[in-house]
Formats: structure tokens, sequence, C-alpha cells
């Protein structure tokens, strides 16, 4: 068991490392000339004059070899140091880590609805045996995962704040102001919840030995729950750890939407900004909280299913 | 809970009642444990509902097992399976009773068949692969019964499953208890079903198909062992097996199915003496384990020269490493054999043993560790390129599964002319005709040129296959497991297509079988394999009257059939 | 992946319409193609309202004429804020344009921002997948590694990074969309191409002489086609709803271009007081969506059942 911990560890470290790679390549080369974006950027000044450009060209290291500059780059980035944004001069780090908690407040809010709601009605739906009730539950997953994300929560704004003035249209204050957003995200992480739960439990459902259960003479609640259930949501696992790096992305269009402070409002501002340090801070950010979530799932997985535990160990493949 | 445990107490005490006037009676019950009468079975599909069982009539008697045979699509699974009303969500019964003691299980509620299933009537499913639930402890699995049926307490409910396991048959049943299901071999996992089956002591239990996912010497024990728990404890067995041999050998009582309606029941040894169907007695000669010596393949006059030797092949798989050292499986150790022009030579095992790498490695589908392969005298072991290319015209393999060998996309016709494409033999029209041609030797209709693999059934798609591997002319023919998924009937007619064309056209086959008796009425020559070497070679003949080697004679041993006086009529 | 979910026993009608068995032979004529396609339709009015809405989207972008007379740029002050009426079907906006107008119009460059970013992911992807899944070997693991990282990054995320490094615009929202979504298809590609090439009809073809090219262009590639496709029309789906996320934030086309992300962002400064400036136009991009998932669905009962 700590082999494989040890060996998942050092995969989410190249992970994470080729994820910053692929950043720098996107951000320092792709386009012709970083420093006049950012100049223009920065200083809001139509002119930039030549002698200021080289200046901060070679403030940014950009006059050396690109092999150079990455080595420099990474050796900071692993030490925690993305620079300092350009439209503010503060550390990428800590304009992040300020951003982070209403955003993580946010995005935990939306999983723990997109999860309950999402594998409530998969298990409600392929438990009942009204095929009306059946079929609208299942029609509303597909619903969900095709609507535009800041369309439903305009929509939502427009009818609980404007209309009904239930809850806030903007801002951060309180759990208030956390409903609308929360559920605005967890519309389209809760559709596909239900869709892979639903069809997972649909797929445990045929297998054998729900007919051995039932054979023993267990009541359908029993066969659903504690045996197709308990097969089925191995999948869905999965498929939550994959989400949780979108629920991060989805906060740009949700907190644009809410006009709420968080990492999606300083993701936005940094693209309109062109502020490159500060995109490659929240690419990396996003990588991570990706390897971190999907390490979680590995480490969690061989605790739900015995048979993962074998697969790392030393009969793999033969059993 | 409350009006489920008013109903769940009813119906068990009077069963309990009448299950001990059934013991006080002993030997001489009068009635059937179960008894089906005007049984219909239908599945809704896209296209209609489908009748799966029509108008079946069927009794079981206490302390007998019933078998019930057919091939597949005859309804017999269906027949089992109803009587618990354990049907697949499509499934209806649409008409008649199922008299369980003094109950008719097809007009019982849910909730008092639950009381029933598990309870009364155990269940021992067709996979023990996919029939447990892979995230549960053994253990746990067993105990469920106990614990939903009331007769454990938590606590206890452990202890006697770890009883039940071993009363199952399972060696170290504790430690068994607290493994998982993939941590066993198939034959352990039957054996948790059969605890699950009869931890409630049941008054029946359901056997769908219990060994036929088993190799044939784990089939023997198992079977064994569910009988002897019948005789000691008194159970009924329904046994549903497409295998005549093993209902022969087990069952008091044998119910002959076809296309969902009962064509004759009785008993075993009247049935089997004296079949009165049409269609049982088609069964009984075309199934392979109950027919003694039918050669099929006339003995060539003068030995002829050798097509394919082997020299002490040897093929290595690197296992997964574990704990820094690299470990190796020897899947062939150390294989020679000769295979001479225009015969067969039968390569049998059980799985696992290696026969199918052996012919992988015959035509370099797969590389040697070592040792060495002639192919009409060349050396083909290290083959390359071109080499390989003329390799694969002369040999060619056909496969067991019939339902996977064919692309799914391309009509028959480009199917059987893929070999002519791959070697640029003739145009299209001249590859038609070949196609044609072949067809016909395979004995199929020339309209199946334009019809895809889904619209043929399993016989005919081995057919196709056959086609395809005789396009080219080749001196060699591997044949995998070429009959294992079809119907007896099927296998028969297969059989006979092989040798007849065996005859015509002098091709050699390299035949690989799981089962003895097949090879018995095809082979020339028998190697037997186990754990990756050729324990004992020999002519069939030979090999089935004086086996040398004990491997040898425990496979025949567990041929099922074996306990039926066989015809007298056939030569040996 | 796939969503065959809600009604995947009643889509496969087409691939199960003919026996299994030996039975009647039914030779699957043309005509008898087409009716049985119609049939299968009609019996499905979702999946035909699925598939009418799709119609006139593509129309829409071509030939918007065919719709609206009313310029989507000019408009008439005095007539601004008009709710939805005979004359203006989604109403006015603040400038007095017509809604419904910019709509269809902006059904173009919508569409084609999409198409676009669709065909990125489906070459890209779908090269990188076949090439993987075929040659294996250390071709494999070199790409799969690097289609790992890509997955480890948000696509919306990865998206933002390339519209910076790009700049602004309705083609470069494109590509970072399609740039986005490369990774899965490479994925759902090579996972094809491995699951046919294992298959024993495979084996078979090379067991009796095919040469590499001709497996893989006659079996594999035909045969792990069906679940690409499936994922191309889903991901049209998705890359309408991530070019619209995309121009929403405000790097699509500048402002008088009338993109469907742009639209609904532009009606939020007056949510209050025209609801239509944001409800309708949301409500062409959620049709739109709603419809080629459906149709993906379809697809992907029929080829699973083909299978």
């Amino acid at each position: 068991m700590r082999r494989y911990v040890i060996k998942r560890l050092a995969q989410a470290v190249g992970v994470l490392w080729a994820a910053y790679t692929v950043s720098f390549l996107v951000l320092d080369f792709l386009p012709g000339d970083p420093v006049s974006a950012m100049a223009g950027a920065g200083m809001d000044s139509g002119q930039t004059d030549p002698a200021q450009l080289a200046k901060l060209r070679h403030e940014y290291g950009f006059d050396k070899p690109v092999l150079v500059q990455y080595a420099e780059y990474l050796g900071r980035a692993v030490r925690g140091d993305f620079g300092d944004a350009v439209s503010t001069g503060r550390p990428v780090t800590s304009t992040l880590a300020d951003a982070l908690p209403q955003t993580l407040q946010l995005t935990g809010a939306a999983l723990l609805l997109a999860v309950v709601l999402g594998g409530g009605l998969a298990v409600v739906a392929t438990y009942t045996s009204r095929r009306w009730l059946r079929q609208l539950l299942l029609s509303l997953p597909p619903l969900g995962v095709s609507v535009p994300t800041f369309w439903v929560g305009l929509l939502l704004v427009e009818a609980f704040s404007f209309k009904l003035h239930w809850f806030p249209a903007f801002g951060n204050d309180g759990l208030r102001g956390l409903v609308l957003p929360a559920l605005t995200l967890a519309v389209p992480t809760g559709a596909q919840v239900a869709q892979v739960l639903a069809k997972s439990l649909l797929t445990a459902l045929d297998q054998a030995y729900v007919e051995t259960a039932r054979a023993k003479g267990a009541d359908r609640w029993r066969v659903h729950l504690r045996h197709a259930l308990r097969n089925a949501s191995l999948p869905a696992l999965t498929v939550v750890g994959l989400l949780v790096g979108q629920l991060i992305a989805g906060s740009v269009v949700v907190e644009t939407v809410f006009s709420r402070d968080g990492l999606g409002r300083v993701t936005a501002a940094a693209v309109t900004t062109q502020d490159i340090p500060l995109v490659q801070g929240v690419v990396v950010f996003g990588a991570l909280i990706f390897v971190a979530t999907n390490l979680l799932v590995d480490l969690v997985y061989p605790l739900l299913d015995p048979r993962i535990v074998v697969a790392s160990d030393r009969r793999a493949g033969f059993a | 809970m409350g009006t489920a445990a008013m109903t769940h107490d009813a119906p068990e005490n009077s069963d309990a009642r009448e299950n001990r006037d059934a013991r006080e009676n002993g030997e001489n019950v009068t009635t059937p444990l179960l008894e089906i009468r005007g049984l219909s079975v239908s599945y809704r599909t896209r296209g209609g509902t489908v009748p799966a069982v029509r108008g079946v009539d069927l009794d079981v008697w206490p302390g007998q097992v019933t078998a019930v045979v057919g091939e597949s699509g005859s309804g017999k699974s269906t027949t089992a399976h109803a009587v618990t009303r354990l049907l697949a969500a499509n499934g209806t019964i649409d008409a008649g009773t199922v008299r369980f003691g003094r109950h008719d299980l097809a007009a019982l509620s849910e909730a008092e068949l639950r009381t029933v299933r598990g309870a009364q009537i155990g269940l021992v499913p067709q996979d023990p692969t996919v029939s447990l639930n892979p995230v549960k402890r053994i253990g746990e699995q067993v105990a469920e019964v106990l614990r939903i049926h009331g007769l454990a307490t938590r606590r206890g409910a452990a202890a006697e499953a770890v009883a039940v396991l071993d009363r199952a048959g399972l060696p170290d049943a504790a430690v068994r208890a607290r493994q998982y299901p993939h941590e066993l071999s198939g034959g352990m996992r039957q054996r948790a079903l059969i605890a699950i089956a009869i931890a409630a002591k049941p008054r029946l239990i359901i056997a769908d198909e219990p060994t036929s996912a088993l190799d044939v010497t784990v089939q023997r024990i198992i079977l064994d062992h569910l009988q002897h728990l019948t005789e000691e404890s008194g159970t009924a067995i329904l046994l549903v097996t497409h295998d005549l041999g093993v209902a022969a050998d087990r069952a008091q009582r044998l119910v002959v199915m076809s296309q969902g309606k009962v064509v004759e029941a009785g008993e075993t040894r009247a049935v089997l003496a004296d079949p009165q169907h049409d269609y049982t007695r088609r069964l009984l000669a075309s199934a392979p384990s109950l027919t003694t010596a039918r050669p099929r393949t006339p003995v060539p006059a003068a030995p002829a020269p050798p097509l394919v030797e082997a020299r002490n092949l040897v093929k290595e798989f690197r296992l997964p490493r574990a704990g820094g050292e690299t470990r190796t499986l020897r899947a062939v150790d150390d294989v020679s054999l000769t295979l001479r022009r225009g015969q067969t030579l039968a390569l049998v095992g059980e799985s696992g043993s290696g026969k199918s790498t052996t012919a992988r490695l015959v035509l370099r589908l797969a590389e040697a560790t070592s040792g060495q392969v002639l192919f009409d005298g060349t050396d083909v072991t290290t083959a390359k390129g071109a080499e390989v290319r003329e390799l694969r015209r002369r040999a060619q393999l056909v496969y067991q599964n019939p339902y996977a060998s064919l692309d799914p996309r391309f009509s028959i016709g480009e199917v059987i002319t893929e070999p002519l494409r791959a070697f640029k033999v003739g145009d299209r029209a001249s590859r038609l005709d070949r196609a044609r041609v072949l067809l016909d030797r395979v004995a199929l209709p020339a309209a199946t040129l334009e019809r895809r693999p889904a619209e043929l059934s399993g016989g005919q798609r081995q057919r196709v296959a056959i086609a395809r591997a005789l396009a080219l002319s080749p001196d060699l023919v591997v044949c995998d497991e070429p009959v294992s998924a079809l119907d007896v009937s099927v296998q028969a007619q297969v059989l006979d297509l092989l040798a007849e064309l065996q005859a015509d056209t002098g091709v050699a086959y390299l035949f690989i079988s799981h089962d003895l008796a097949v090879v018995r009425q095809i082979a020339h020559q028998v190697a037997v394999m186990r754990a990756g070497r050729i324990v004992e070679t020999g002519p069939p003949e030979d090999l089935f009257s004086e086996p040398r080697h004990e491997y040898t004679r425990e496979l025949l041993a567990a041929i099922p059939g074996g306990r039926v006086p066989a015809p007298e009529t056939t030569t040996s | 992946m796939s969503q065959s979910l809600v009604d995947d026993q009643a889509e496969a009608a087409l691939g199960l319409g003919r026996p299994v068995g030996d039975g009647s032979p039914a030779e699957p004529g043309r005509p008898a193609g087409i009716r049985r396609v119609l049939r299968f339709l009609i019996r499905r009015p979702g999946l035909l309202l699925s598939a009418v809405v799709l119609v006139l989207v593509v129309l829409a972008a071509f030939w918007p004429d065919l719709f609206t007379s009313q310029d989507p740029l000019k408009g008439v002050p005095s007539q601004n804020f008009r709710g939805p009426s005979g004359s203006h079907w989604f109403g006015t906006d603040e400038l007095g344009r017509d809604v419904f107008s910019r709509v269809v119009h902006g059904a173009q460059l919508s569409l084609k921002a999409t198409l676009i970013a669709v065909l990125v992911a489906f070459v890209v992807g779908g090269l990188l997948g076949v090439v993987a899944g075929f040659v294996g070997r250390w071709v494999d693991d070199v790409l799969m590694r690097f289609v790992d990282v890509l997955l480890s990054i948000p696509a919306l995320f990865l998206s933002l990074a390339l519209v910076t490094a790009l700049g602004y615009g309705t083609v470069k929202v494109a590509v970072a969309v399609g740039i986005a979504s490369v990774a899965s298809f490479a994925r759902v590609a090579r996972a094809e191409v491995l699951r046919v090439r294992q298959a024993v009809f495979v084996e078979a073809s090379r067991s009796c002489g095919a040469r590499w090219y001709s497996v893989l262009g006659r079996h594999v590639l035909p045969n792990a086609a069906g679940p690409v496709i499936v994922l191309a029309t889903l991901d049209f789906g998705s890359s309408i709803l991530a070019v619209s996320a995309l121009s929403f934030l405000g790097y699509g086309a500048p402002p008088p271009a009338p993109e469907w992300g742009t639209l609904i962002s532009d009606g939020r400064n007056y949510l209050a007081n025209a609801w239509w400036l944001t409800a309708l136009p949301g409500l062409a991009i959620a049709a739109t969506v709603l419809a080629a998932n459906r149709i993906a669905r379809a697809l992907d009962g029929e080829w699973a059942r083909q299978r």
C-alpha cells in the first residue's frame, strides 16, 4: 500500500510539472510578444516606448534563451513563486490565496448539492416502478447538461432576486448570498453525476449477483441499496473526482454572473488584462486541484472496491 | 415492515408443518414437492411479445434430482427462473400454476414470495464468476440469507455462515469467509453460491447450469458434492443443463425441452433407454459424451510425411513485477509434437493448460521463448515478413467464438474473400466465384454472400469461418475449440463437416479442445496437456482404452454420461 | 462520456430491426432503409424535433434572410425595450434592435466557432488517439502522458490560457475551445482502436494474411469510428456552451457582432426590466445544445447495438 501511495504521489508531481510546462509553452511562446501585451495591459497608455519595453523584457528575463528562462521560472515555481501579477504588482501566489476561500465555499457547496441532488435523482429514478416518474426524472439530467450555466444563473437572479426578493442577486455576503451561485454551479455537475450514477445503477441491476440477492429473498430496497448502489457508486466516484476541476473552472462564469469575489473573478480579470503570470498561476492551480482530487479518489477507491488492491498487488492480471 | 412480517410468518408456519408431514411420510411421498402446470412465459421485446415457455408441465419429487435438458433457447432456464418469478424485467408469466407445498407461487404477492426465495427454494446460478457481489466478503453474502429470513442474529450469522460454507465443501471456510469473490477460483465461488443456496435449509434447490462455466474435473467434484448434500438432507434439486451426459449421471427424472415445450419426461433410465420423441433421439445421437467412438475420420493407409513439427517449445510470459523481482509464467513448457499431412492432431487440456498458446506459437501469432517450429520442413520459428506471409497462406485458423471472429461490418462475401484479397488472388469476380464454391462446400446457400454476420446463427457463422480458412486451400487449419460455443446438435454437424472437408481436400487439423469426447471423434492423434506440458500422446483408441497417465484417467472419468450404459449398437 | 440512458432501449430499433437468427432474409434495400429511418424518427417525437431544431439553426447560419428581414445591427432608438410581440418576436434591445434578428444572425458566428472547435478537437485528438492505439509501445506512452496532462488542466482554464495567448475573436476562441477538448477525443479514439485491435476478428484478418494498413483501414477504423462520431456530436453541444461562455465573458467577437454569448452578456445589464434580452437568446443556445445531445444519444444507442 505504501509503495502504491508513493508511486501515485510521484505521478501526481509529474503531471503538475508537465502542466506547468504546457502553460509555459502556451503563454510565453504562442503569441508574438508577451512583453508588449503586458506593457499594454499594465500601463493602459496606448503608446509604449522601446526603452521601457526593453527594460520590462530584461526584468522578466525574456531576453535570455528559452531554456534558461524556463529553468529559472520552474525553479521559482517549485518554491511556490509564480512571480508578480502585472496589473497589481502583488505576488501571484498571495493573490490566489486571498481569493481562494470564497471560491472554495462556492464550489464546496455546489459539489455537495450536485452529489446529493444528482445522486438522489438517480437512485429514485432507477428504483421507482412508476414509468412516468422514471421518465420524468431521467429527462432532467440531459436538460441540465444542455443549458448554459451563465443563463441559468441570470434566470435564477431574475426570478429569486428581482421578482421574489428571496436571495441577494450579487455579492459575497453570507449563506443567503451563496444559495443561488451554488445552485447555478451545481446544475451541470449534478446532472452529470445523475447521468453516470443512473447508468451504472441500471448496469449493476442487470448483473448476475443482483439475481443471487433476489434469490436469497432480499427485498427491492435492500437489493437496490446494498448490492446495486454499492457497486454503481464506484464509477460515479471517479466522475465526481473529475468534476471537481470543472467546478473550480466553472467559478469563472458563476462569479462573473453574481459579481462575487473569488478565484474566478481574479481569473477573468487576468485574462482580460492579459496578465500572464496570474493566468499561469491559475492554470497550474487548476491542475493541482485536479491532481489532488484524483489522488484522493485513487486512495479511497481501494477501500470501496476490494478488487483494486489486488491489481496493485502481486498477482495482478491473473485474478 | 409490520405487514411484511405478518405475511412472512403465515406461509412459513404452514409450510413448516407440511415439511414435517412430508418427513413423517418418509420415503413414500405421494405428492410432488413442486408441481408446474401449463406454465407459459413470454418476453416483451421491441418486435412484440416472444413466447419463451409454452404450456410446460413439470414435477419435482422430494429428495430427487430432476433434470431439465435442452439446447439454448429451449426455455429450460426461463422455466427454472419462473418458479420463484426471478425473471428478467421484461418477462411475464402468462398462464399456469406453480404449486409448491400448498402455495401457488405464480399467484403469491411479491412480499410473500420473498419468504419462499432463499428460505425454501435456493438458487445456484449459472456463472459463478459474476454471481457474487464483488465488493462484499463471502461470509457476509452467505450470512445475508440467514439475516433476511431471521434465522440468525447479526453476531450468530457470521459463525453460522462459516459452518454453511464448510458444509458446502469449501476448504478453510473460516478464511474464505473473510475473502472477496475475486480471491477465489471459479470452483470455490460456485461452492460459495451453493452455500448461499443451502444456508436456510431449503426444500428445493434450483441449479441453473451450475457447472457449465467450470473445467470438467471441477465440474465433477461440484456435482458430486451437490448430490451428496441432497442425499444427506433430502433436498430436491431441479437441475437445468444443456449436457445430456450430466443429466444422465445425476438425475432420477429427466425432462427434455425444445422450443419452449416439454417434448418428453420420465425416469432417466427409461427415457435414455427408449426415447419416444424424435428430438430426444436426435439429442442422444449428437451428444458427444454419450456415444462411444464414432470415428468420423478414416484412418489413412500409409503414414503421411510430417507437416508441422514442434521441438521443445517454450513460451514464457512476464508477470507484473512484485517486490523487485521479475517473475515469469511458463505457459508452454518443453512441448514437442508432430502433425502429419492430412491428419488431425488434437491438443486436449483444461483452461490454462497452454493448448491455445501452443497453437499460436505454431502459427507464429506469438513468439516462442525457445524451441523450434518446422512447417513442411522449413524452420519458421523466427520467420519474418515475407516468410510469415507465406506461412499465413498455408496455415489458417478457426476460432472458438464465431460471434467475435467475423467483422460485424463485413458482408459474408467480404469475410470469405478477405484472404484472397490479402494475397491478391484473382480479381473481384473470380474471388466471389470462389466464395460461392466455398459456401457450397460448407453447405450454406449462395445467397448468404450478401448477408451480415449478425443475421446468421452461431453454427452458420462457424461454417463461414471455416470457409474463410479454406479459401486459400491451406495445408493446415488450426481449430481453436471450434465447437465449444455451439449447441450439441450443431456441434455434431460442424464436426461432420470438418471430417468431410479433410477427406476431400487433405487438409491437416491442429484441433484444440477441452472436451475429450469431441476429440475422440475426430482426431488421429491426441496430446493431453496440463500446466504447459504434454503428459501423454497417442492415437485415441489407445488413449481412451488404456490411459497411461494419471491425469488422462482423471479427465476421462470426469466426462459426464459415464454412468449410463452405452447403447449396444455402436462398435468400438 | 456516453449518455445513452433515458431510452436507449428504444433508441436501438434501427440496429436490431433485422432478425438475428437464421430466419427471414429481409434484404435491407435502400428504400426500406429510408422508410425505417422515418419510422424510427416518427416513433420518437423528441428526436424528430431535435433534428428540426438543428436544421433550422444550420439554415439560420447560412441563410439568415430566410427567417428575418430586419437588420441585426441597425436599431430604431424610439422602439427600444419593446417586449416580445408579433412584430418583434424576441422584443428589442436598448438601441431598438430586433433581438430575434440578432439571434438569427448570431447563429452564423456561433455555429462557425462551434464547427471549428469540433473540427480541431476531432482531427487533432482523433489522430493522436489512432496513432497511440495502433502503434502502441513507447509512442502510445508518450502521447497518452501528454493527453493526461491536457486532461489535468480544467477545460475552461486551458481555453482561457489559450485566449490569453492568442487574443480575442471568434476564431481564436473556437481554436481555444477545440484544443481544450483534444484530450477526450484522443482518449476515446485510442480506447476504441485498442478495443477493436484486440478483437478476435482483427486477429483473424491478420492470421489470414492481411497487411497492417488493410487491417487498419478495413477493420479497425470503421469499427472504431462509431463512438468517436458520437463524441463529436456530444462535443458539438458542449462546444456551443464553451464558446458562448467565453463570448459571455467578453472574449469573442467585438461588440456590435451578435454572438449568442455576447447577446446574453449585453442583456444582463437590463435584467430587471427587460427579461427577454437574456432569456430568449439563452433559450436558443439551450435548444441547440439539447438537440445536439439528443441526436448524440440516438447515435450512441444505435452504435452500441451494432457492436
